[in-house]
């Protein structure tokens, strides 16, 4: 009886321990290697960003050219 | 390059090198615009007016990018994409004011009206602008590292590590914001010559 009850005790221990070392912190992929993920995400962000903007410019200067042409 | 070892933090410390640079290219495109409104009114000049409308059309996609990266960032620093905090909440509304100048500009068909009406817009925004990101939330509480009495974020960077790495970053986002200023330019120009 007695061994039963130290165990249960022990047990019961141990789960607060496992409890302790759950962060409640999640996304964990991008928690993950010190957060650099979230650096590479803004990275992506602005590249492509910056890419759709300049494929528009780039179509503006294709209409241009196109206009230019037939009025030539 | 070594960056300070910080809790929650962590590694995203190096998005300084991304995030505030793009608010740097956009308020440097919006200073660049400004500076030809004043001159378009003084002149009367196309050109004047044709740089001071491409120059806030860069610097809003800047913006936009500034608001994204950011919000990504304050996912995972602050808990939430948009938690309300001041510098958050002004930046949006200082862009609102220049969608509102591009949207005044589309809105006046004479093309002299639609010069003098934007340019003196534009005075306004500019300054209303700086107050928004600038004044304001440094009067607030804020998260934002060096307003409503927190740290800058030149206090954590104590070694003058991150410097080395975030001049030049911001000096090449910067001129990669003008740059494309200039092509954008460069095009309406050759559209209002030739068509």
């Amino acid at each position: 009886m007695r061994k039963i009850f130290l165990t249960l005790i022990l047990l019961i221990t141990t789960f607060q321990l496992f409890a302790q070392n759950n962060d409640i912190e999640m996304a964990d992929a991008l928690r993950s290697n010190g957060k650099i993920y979230i650096v590479v995400i803004s990275v992506v962000i602005i590249l492509v960003g910056l890419l759709i903007y300049l494929f528009a410019i780039d179509k503006r200067l294709k209409m241009l050219e196109k206009k230019s042409d037939a009025k030539n | 390059m070594g960056v300070p070892r910080l809790a929650i933090l962590h590694e995203s410390i190096r998005n300084l090198y991304f995030h505030v640079p793009m608010w740097f290219a956009m308020i440097v495109l919006f200073s660049n615009s400004i500076y030809f409104s004043v001159k378009s009114l003084a002149t009367q000049s196309h050109e004047d007016d044709l740089k001071a409308v491409e120059s806030v059309n860069v610097g809003v996609v800047f913006g936009i990018l500034g608001l994204l990266t950011g919000m990504v960032w304050a996912k995972f620093a602050w808990g939430e994409f948009w938690s309300f905090d001041p510098k958050q909440n002004f930046s949006a509304i200082s862009l609102l004011l220049y969608f509102a100048y591009l949207i005044l500009r589309n809105a006046v068909d004479e093309e002299q009206k639609r010069a003098k009406i934007s340019a003196i817009y534009n005075i306004f925004a500019f300054p209303m602008m700086i107050v928004l990101i600038f004044v304001l939330p440094r009067l607030k509480d804020s998260l934002h590292p060096g307003n409503g009495g927190n740290p800058g974020f030149n206090m954590y960077d104590l070694d003058s590590r991150m410097r080395l790495v975030f001049h030049p970053a911001c000096l090449g986002w910067i001129l990669i914001g003008y740059w494309i200023y200039t092509i954008r330019y460069r095009i309406s120009a050759l559209a209002y010559k030739y068509l």
